[in-house]
Order: C-alpha cells, then sequence, then structure tokens
C-alpha cells in the first residue's frame, strides 16, 4: 500500500507539472496583450509598458515560464490585482465556501445515485428503469443555472423555505450553515445524480451476468442477498472510481451554482477576476483547482486500491 | 472502470465500404426509438431555426419600449423583455447561435481531436508527452476548461466555439487514439505499409473509417454539453455577447428579472433543454447501434 | 430419484423465441452417475441450468417435468426452490476463475452456503469451511480460508467451488464441465476428488463434458445430446464400446487415444446447427456420413433399440433390427 501510494503521487507529478506549464501559456499564448487589457483603454504606453514590466511580462517567455514554476514550488502562486492580496491566500480564505458546497452536494448525489442506478438494474425495463433513466437523460440536457433559478422563484421567493443567497459559515452556525447550502446543493447535485444512476445501473447490470451471481444463486441465496451482497460489494467498486469525476464535475459546476446564490466561495473569485482582468486570479485559481483534481483522482485511486482485494493484497 | 470511462472499446469498422451494411445499419437506426424521437426533435428544432424569418415579422434586436415586460399574449407569444424585445423571435433567432456554437465546436473539437489522437498513436515517441498533456486537460471539468480559455479569448462568438472545441479535444484524442492504435496493428494496415502506401493514405483509408463510428457517438453528445456550456458561459458574462440572441445570453439577460418577468428566461431554457435532449436522444441510438460496447458518453 | 420427461428450453432473443433444449428425457436413480456428453452449444449447461431454475426468468420459458423426489421442480415456487438449491442439488460450473466473487474470502463463501441452510454463525461456518477446505484437499486450510479468490490457483478455485458445493452434503451434485478450464494433471485431481466425494457422500452426479472419453470413465450411464436433443441413452460401457447413433460414434472417434496411433485427430465435419437455423429432418443430416433421403424429410423419433438403450437415428435402429 505505501509504494502504491508513492508510486500514485509520483505518478502525479508530471501531471501536475504539466498543469502548470498550461495555465501558463493558456495566459501567454493566447491573442492579445494582458497588459494592455489589465492598463485598461485609457493608459497610454508608458502605464502599458510598467504594467507589463510589473507582471514579468517583458521578460522572455522561457524565463517567465522558469519564474512562474520556481515561484509555484515555493508556494508563490502569484498576486491578485484587485485584492492586493496573494491568489493563494485569497484562494484558501474561500476554500471552505466552494468545499463545503461541493462535499454536501457530494454526499446527497453519492447515495442518491446509487440507490437510483441500483433499482434500474434490478427492476431492469420496468417503468423503474424508464423513470431512471429519465432523469439522468433530464441531468445531461437541462442547465443547471437554469434549474437554480427556478428553484430559487419556486422555494425561495415564492414558498420562502431557504434563503436565497448568501453562506453561513461552518463554525457560526450548523443549522443556518446548512441551510444556506441545502438548496444549492441540491441543485447541483441534481444533475450528477443522474450520471451517477446510470454508471451504477450499467455497471450493476455488468455485474449481474457475471459467472459469480450465477454461482450464489446456485447455493440457495435469495435475489435480495445476491443484489445486496454478492453484486453491490463488486459494483460499488466500479462506482468508486467515476466517484472522483463527479466530485470534479460538482466543482466545476459551483462555479455557475456560486454565481447564482452569492456565495463567496472560489468559483465566484474566478468569475470576479475574469471580469476585472485580474490575471493572476485566474490563472491561480485554475492552477490550484487543476491541482485538486489530479489530488482527487489519487485519493480515489488509493481508496479503489483499499476497497479491491484483487489490487490491496498484490 | 476508469480505463473504460477514458477509453471506449474497440472500434467496430462500421463505416466500411459496402452499401449493403450502410443499409442495415441506417435501418437498424431508423427502427431505434430513441433516435427517431431524437431525430425528429433535433430536426423540428434546426427547421425552425432556419424559418426564423417566415415564422416572426420583427427583429430579434427590434426594441419596443410600450411592450418592456409584456407577459406572453398573442401578439408576443413567449412576452417581451426589458426592452420590449420579442422573445419568441429572439428565441428563434437564438437557435441560430446557439446551434452553430454547439454544432461547430463539436466538429472543431472532433477534428482537433482526430489529429492530435492519429499523432499520438503514429508517433510513438510524442505519445508519452501528449497523452501526459491530454491527463491534465482532462483532469479539468470541461466546463472549467471552458471558463478558462474563454477567460483569455473574450467574449465573442468565435472564441466561444475555439473554448468549447478545446475542452473536449482530449476526450476526442482518447478516442481516436484508442482506435488508431488498433488498427495500426492491424494486417492490411501492415500490408499497406509494406507496399508503400503513405501515411495520408493510410490515415484517411484505413484510420479514420475506423474510428469514424465511436467520433460519431462523441461528436454528438458533445453536441449537447456545448449547448449547455454556451449557455453557462452566457450566464457567467463570458458567452456570445449582446444584443444578437443565444439561449444563454437571453437568459443572463432576463435574469435580473427572473422573478417579475419569468417568460424571458423561461422559454429559453425550454429550448436549450429541448435541443439537449434531443441530440442526447440521438446520440443514445448512435450509440446502441454504431458503437453497442462503448459505455459511456464522451 | 431425479426423472426429467420433455424438458423443453425456450430462450427470448431480438427476433423471438428460440429453442434451446428440445424435449428432453432421462432419469436417475440415487447415488447414480450421470454423464451428459455433446460438442459444444448442443444445450448441455441450459439443461444443466434447467433442473436448478438458473436461467433468467423473464427470458427464458421451461415446460415439460423435472420431478425431484416426486415433486416437480418446474412447478414449485421460488421460495422452495430457493432451499433447494445448495442444499439437496447442488452445482459447480465450469470456469473455476468467475464463478467465486472475488470480493469475498473463500471462507465466506463457503460458510454462506451452511449460513443459509443450516443457520450456522459466522464463526461456525468458518470452522466448517476450513474443514470443507480440508475435504476437497486444500493444504494448509485453516489459513486458507481468510484468502481472496484470485489468491488460489484454478485448480485450487475449482476445489473451493466442490467444496462450496458439497457444504450441506447435497443428494444431487451437477459438475458441468468442472475440469475443461483446467491443465490435464489438475483434470484428473478434480475428478479423482469428484469420485472420493461421492462415495463418501453416497450423493448421485451428473458430469457435462464435451469428452466422451471422460465421461464414459465416471459414469454409470451416458445420454448424448445434440443441437438441444438427446439422441442416445445408454449405459457407459455401451457408448464406450458399441455406440449406436452415428454422432456418438463420431464423438468416440474423435477422442485421442493412445494405444491406436493415429496421428491425426478425427473431427467430426461441419458445425452444429444454430437453435434458430436446425435442419427440418434429423438435426445431425447435414454432417452424417449415413444420411438417407428419408433423414432430411422429418425429424426422427427417439427409439430404443435395447433395454437401457434409446437412439435417436431410424437408419440405425432398422439395422440393428434387422442384425437380430
Ligand atoms: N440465455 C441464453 N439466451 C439465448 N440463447 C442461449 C442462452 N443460453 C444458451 N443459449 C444457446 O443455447 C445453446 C446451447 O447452449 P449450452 O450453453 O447449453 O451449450 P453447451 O452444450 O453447454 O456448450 P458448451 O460446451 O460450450 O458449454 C447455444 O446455442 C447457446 O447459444
Ligand atoms: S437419422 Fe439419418 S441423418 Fe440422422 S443420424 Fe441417423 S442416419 Fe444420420
Ligand atoms: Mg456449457
Amino acid at each position: 500500500m505505501a509504494r502504491l501510494i508513492a508510486f500514485r503521487i509520483a505518478q502525479a507529478i508530471p501531471v501536475m507539472f504539466v498543469v502548470a506549464v498550461l495555465t501558463f501559456l493558456l495566459m501567454h499564448l493566447l491573442p492579445g496583450d494582458p497588459a494592455t487589457i489589465i492598463a485598461g483603454d485609457m493608459a497610454d504606453q508608458a502605464a502599458i509598458a510598467q504594467v507589463r514590466h510589473d507582471l514579468g511580462l517583458d521578460r522572455p517567455v522561457a524565463m517567465q515560464l522558469w519564474l512562474w514554476v520556481a515561484n509555484l514550488a515555493q508556494g508563490d502562486f502569484g498576486t491578485s490585482l484587485m485584492l492586493n492580496q496573494p491568489v493563494a491566500e485569497a484562494v484558501l480564505e474561500r476554500l471552505p465556501v466552494t468545499g463545503s458546497l461541493a462535499v454536501v452536494a457530494f454526499l446527497i448525489t453519492i447515495p442518491t445515485g446509487i440507490v437510483l442506478g441500483v433499482i434500474a438494474a434490478v427492476w431492469r425495463d420496468t417503468w423503474a428503469d424508464t423513470a431512471v433513466m429519465l432523469l439522468a437523460l433530464i441531468g445531461v440536457s437541462v442547465p443547471n443555472f437554469w434549474i437554480a433559478i427556478l428553484s430559487v422563484i419556486l422555494f425561495s421567493v415564492t414558498l420562502g423555505w431557504f434563503p436565497s443567497s448568501g453562506y453561513v459559515p461552518l463554525q457560526d452556525d450548523f443549522g443556518r450553515w446548512l441551510a444556506s447550502l441545502i438548496q444549492p446543493a441540491v441543485v447541483l447535485a441534481l444533475f450528477q445524480i443522474g450520471y451517477l444512476a446510470r454508471m451504477t445501473r450499467s455497471a450493476m447490470l455488468d455485474v449481474l451476468d457475471q459467472d459469480y451471481i450465477r454461482t450464489a444463486r446456485a447455493k440457495g441465496v435469495s435475489i435480495t442477498i445476491t443484489v445486496a451482497k454478492h453484486a453491490f460489494r463488486n459494483t460499488l467498486m466500479q462506482v468508486v472510481t467515476v466517484s472522483g469525476y463527479i466530485l470534479s464535475l460538482l466543482i466545476g459546476g459551483s462555479v455557475v451554482i456560486e454565481q447564482i446564490f452569492a456565495m463567496p466561495g472560489i468559483g465566484r473569485l474566478l468569475v470576479q477576476a475574469i471580469m476585472a482582468r485580474d490575471y493572476p486570479v485566474v490563472q491561480g485559481t485554475m492552477l490550484m483547482l487543476g491541482f485538486a483534481f489530479v489530488f482527487i483522482n489519487i485519493l480515489i485511486d488509493l481508496i479503489y486500491a483499499y476497497v479491491d482485494p484483487r489490487v490491496r493484497y498484490d | 472502470m476508469t480505463d473504460r470511462l477514458a477509453s471506449p472499446a474497440e472500434p467496430q469498422p462500421v463505416l466500411s465500404p459496402g452499401a449493403t451494411r450502410r443499409r442495415i445499419l441506417m435501418r437498424r437506426l431508423w427502427r431505434h426509438r430513441s433516435f427517431r424521437i431524437g431525430g425528429g426533435i433535433v430536426l423540428a428544432i434546426a427547421l425552425l431555426a432556419l424559418a426564423a424569418p417566415l415564422l416572426t415579422s420583427t427583429e430579434p434586436t427590434q426594441m419596443n419600449l410600450r411592450a418592456r415586460f409584456a407577459p406572453p399574449s398573442a401578439e408576443y407569444l413567449f412576452g417581451a423583455d426589458n426592452f420590449g424585445r420579442d422573445i419568441f423571435t429572439r428565441v428563434l433567432y437564438g437557435a441560430r447561435i446557439s446551434l452553430w456554437i454547439g454544432c461547430a465546436s463539436a466538429l472543431l473539437a472532433a477534428a482537433g481531436g482526430a489529429m492530435v489522437g492519429m499523432v499520438s498513436a503514429w508517433f510513438r515517441p510524442l505519445d508519452g508527452v501528449i497523452m501526459r498533456i491530454m491527463d491534465a486537460l482532462l483532469a479539468f471539468p470541461a466546463i472549467l476548461l471552458a471558463i478558462g480559455i474563454n477567460a483569455a479569448l473574450g467574449p465573442q462568438v468565435t472564441s466561444v466555439i475555439i473554448a468549447l472545441a478545446f475542452a473536449y479535444i482530449p476526450r476526442m484524442a482518447r478516442i481516436v487514439r484508442a482506435a488508431a492504435l488498433v488498427v495500426r496493428e492491424l494486417d492490411y494496415v501492415d500490408a499497406a505499409r509494406v507496399s508503400g502506401a503513405g501515411g495520408a493514405r493510410i490515415i484517411f483509408r484505413h484510420i479514420l473509417p475506423n474510428c469514424m463510428a465511436p467520433l460519431l457517438v462523441s461528436v454528438t453528445f458533445v453536441f449537447a454539453y456545448a449547448i449547455l456550456a454556451e449557455a453557462a458561459l452566457s450566464f457567467l458574462g463570458i458567452g456570445p455577447p449582446p444584443p444578437d440572441p443565444s439561449w444563454g445570453n437571453i437568459i443572463a439577460e432576463g435574469r435580473d428579472y427572473s422573478v417579475q418577468a419569468w417568460w424571458i428566461m423561461l422559454f429559453p431554457g425550454l429550448a436549450i433543454s429541448f435541443s439537449a435532449l434531443g441530440i442526447n436522444l440521438l446520440g443514445d441510438g448512435l450509440r446502441d447501434v454504431l458503437d453497442p460496447r462503448l459505455k459511456v458518453e464522451a | 430419484m431425479l426423472d426429467v420427461a420433455n424438458l423443453t428450453v425456450d430462450f427470448r432473443v431480438d427476433t423471438g423465441w428460440i429453442r434451446s433444449v428440445d424435449d428432453v428425457s432421462f432419469s436417475l436413480d440415487a447415488g447414480a452417475t450421470l454423464g451428459i456428453v455433446g460438442e459444444s452449444g448442443s444445450g448441455k449447461s441450459v439443461t444443466a441450468l434447467s433442473l436448478l431454475r438458473l436461467h433468467n426468468d423473464r427470458a427464458t420459458r421451461l415446460s415439460g417435468r423435472v420431478s425431484f423426489d416426486g415433486q416437480d421442480l418446474l412447478a414449485l415456487p421460488e421460495r422452495r426452490m430457493r432451499e433447494l438449491r445448495g442444499r439437496d442439488i447442488a452445482m459447480i460450473f465450469q470456469d473455476p476463475m468467475h464463478s467465486l466473487n472475488p470480493v469475498l474470502t473463500i471462507g465466506e463463501q463457503i460458510g454462506e452456503t451452511l449460513r443459509i441452510h443450516q443457520g450456522l454463525d459466522r464463526k461456525a461456518a468458518q470452522v466448517a469451511a476450513a474443514n470443507l477446505l480440508d475435504m476437497v484437499r486444500i493444504p494448509d486450510a485453516t489459513r486458507r480460508v481468510t484468502d481472496y479468490p484470485h489468491q488460489l490457483s484454478g485448480g485450487m478455485r475449482q476445489r473451493v467451488m466442490i467444496a462450496m458445493a458439497i457444504a450441506c452434503r447435497p443428494r444431487l451434485l451437477i459438475a458441468d464441465e468442472p475440469t475443461t478450464a483446467l491443465d490435464v494433471t489438475v483434470q484428473a485431481q478434480i475428478l479423482e476428488l469428484l469420485r472420493d466425494l461421492r462415495e463418501e457422500i453416497g450423493m448421485s452426479v451428473i458430469l457435462i463434458s464435451h469428452d466422451l472419453g471422460l465421461v464414459a470413465e465416471f459414469a454409470e450411464r451416458v445420454i448424448v445430446m445434440y443441437a438441444g436433443e438427446l439422441v442416445e441413452d445408454a449405459p457407459a460401457r455401451t457408448i464406450f464400446e458399441a455406440p449406436a447413433h452415428p454422432y456418438s460414434e463420431g464423438l468416440l472417434r474423435a477422442i485421442p487415444s493412445a494405444d491406436v496411433d493415429t496421428h491425426r485427430l478425427y473431427a467430426i465435419p461441419g458445425r452444429i446447427p444454430d437453435p434458430g437455423n436446425r435442419p427440418p429432418g434429423c438435426n445431425f443430416e447435414p454432417r452424417c456420413s449415413l444420411a438417407q433421403a428419408t433423414c432430411a424429410a422429418s425429424p426422427p423419433p427417439l427409439d430404443p433399440i435395447a433395454p437401457e438403450h434409446r437412439i435417436r437415428c431410424p437408419i440405425r435402429s432398422a439395422a440393428k433390427e434387422v442384425a437380430e
């Protein structure tokens, strides 16, 4: 296990390096001169040159890349132009918001998606299956921010059940924290639930077709126990591998959801930075999110290795 | 399972020359219910978009201050917005921009992905580097990648297309690479190479036809995603710029009035949902018939 | 004890229903051994699975009678059937690599049978599982119970399958090609184990194989299946020494023998017809060297040609009558 952890981390380093280089290139190879944009329409040549110098854009690209990576290695993700604050600090400050949203949505998605997927597989080709598959189809066809707005109109404005915006930190008040999260998290989860249900269904159908399921039935194990004990565990292992992807999608989706519910999270920061042309923040946020995704993938791989005896004992 | 998500099963030589085979496939597609329903929806929406000038008498950007916030009525079928523009007209014309963005970015992603995948499969020394880059890009959810790229490119229709295409290239590249790797090893490709066929010939005669099926299935799904993503980008303020309507920017503009004038955002949202639904159904049908072993969309 | 009468199995496929097993009848006494042989696709597994009703309910239609101790298994409610599976009738399968659940220890999987049917608790089941592993001659059994299937070789896994099957000392064991996936030396050991256990427990065994030699050596009575039909039913000796049906003869000639110096192994020419695409007359007609015009006209009946000996070939039945 320790070897596996070391191996996975070693494997992730080149990917993280590539992520760093790509985020750097994103801001440098694309058309347009950030300095001109940042300095604003009114700026004269001297001001633009000043901005360019401040950002280090007057140095050769290779040099800039080297500085970027070297700074990263020391934990320096750049400094925000609009906030006058290190990017890493700005992102970490907002992490609890995005983290809470994504984790609560994840905790809603996983059990619901799995249960629905199992139901669809076990009662294959019945109305229950059709309903679940329809939900999955809607999940990949309806824009989530649109549903979010409709949901606010219905549940916050009309019925007044949930706050329509804002975020209450967990340490302030657990109840209000949850209340501020529940609506955005459910909306966010809704779309991944369909995806997960579909994945679970196909994994479960695959497993139900395996020889060892027939073996269990030949022993006299009831259908319920066959599904719950023999098929479910094997299905779950396949679901573990998509759960990292789902968490990443939830984090990606929170960029939009935070905007609607006015939650001061990383996504909101990113959008504000784009509007304010705060390139270091855009770059730094993308990079930190990228690292987070790589990290999530490693974590999922390790969990998988832990739950699968075939890997655990090798 | 990660594998299954990422790399599709080996492709079948589906679009191989042979008219009978094609006819059989067409018949099976036609018999597939979701393909028929999806195809019908997509066709209907495409026709509505094309026939927009015939279906409405005003222009999508035509303001009429007396009609501000007019609710849906016989005159304003879907109501009017804060400038008194007719939402029905805007939704009809918006279809053109939204469908164009979706379609163009899906095709561009496929072309880009095909190139990257082919190069990766054919020039083995580059494979490692290219695939690491694709891994790094794949770590990001596509929407986030599109946001990042579009942040740099600025809000224009073409930059939205480029951003979305880039966001989906890695998936496409993986599909084509997997297919190309399989085909590479086949005897007849070997034979073609031995007999001196050039790279381009091998690519166009042998490899491309073999990844057509999974590629086509992915293009369909990416088409649907791209329509949704365009809307999300618009909503964030980095989509196609107003005043020309796209479904996304109609919703974005209507957002501030969502309580008083719900119709502004309701109808374009329905339009997005219906088209994405239709395209997804179409994709389900294509996948079932062309590439039954492909388990996961895009 | 077991009496199968007119067993017919249909599967639903895209194009409708196909008949996989057609009007098969045979019987088996307590403590006796029966072999079922036939090429791949002849319907052996489908027949065996039907006895325990292990097919997917919704895509399968079973008809006929399978009476076990006088009760018709095909008419039994699923609940009662479940009690019977693994307790009175057990089954082992062809592919030991995939027949064990990869995420459960072998102790857990063997113990499960006992926990279901004999109400043992987890601890007792684990102890019993170790004993069973010992019985199937797996060395170091007490330590092995906590192993996972992937830690065992193919032969070992088949032993685990056997341990699982005999846990409740069933009265009938159905072994569907238990050795096909194993190499030759392991095959012999597994067969010997089955033979010993049969004696020890006193159970009946149905052994399924495409290898006529192996079956004839193991079983007292053999039925030969072809394209879903029973084509010959006779004592093992007869089948091995004087098979009457042309198909059985072909199977016999296909056995590699040590004493005859044949360099080329004989194979019956042609292929078994698909269930949806069988000839109108005798199923074997396209491949049969004795075929005559009448063979293709109508399906031949299954006729007795001697006590304890039935064949589905009028040409041979007639020849036999003439000879007598
Ligand atoms: N679930 C099913 N649905 C449709 N057809 C089936 C099904 N199971 C078996 N068949 C068909 O029934 C026929 C008999 O299959 P069966 O598995 O019994 O052959 P077998 O004699 O056991 O061969 P083998 O030596 O390969 O195990 C085959 O043609 C097979 O394709
Ligand atoms: S009935 Fe005719 S074709 Fe069939 S086995 Fe006998 S001789 Fe051959
Ligand atoms: Mg079989």
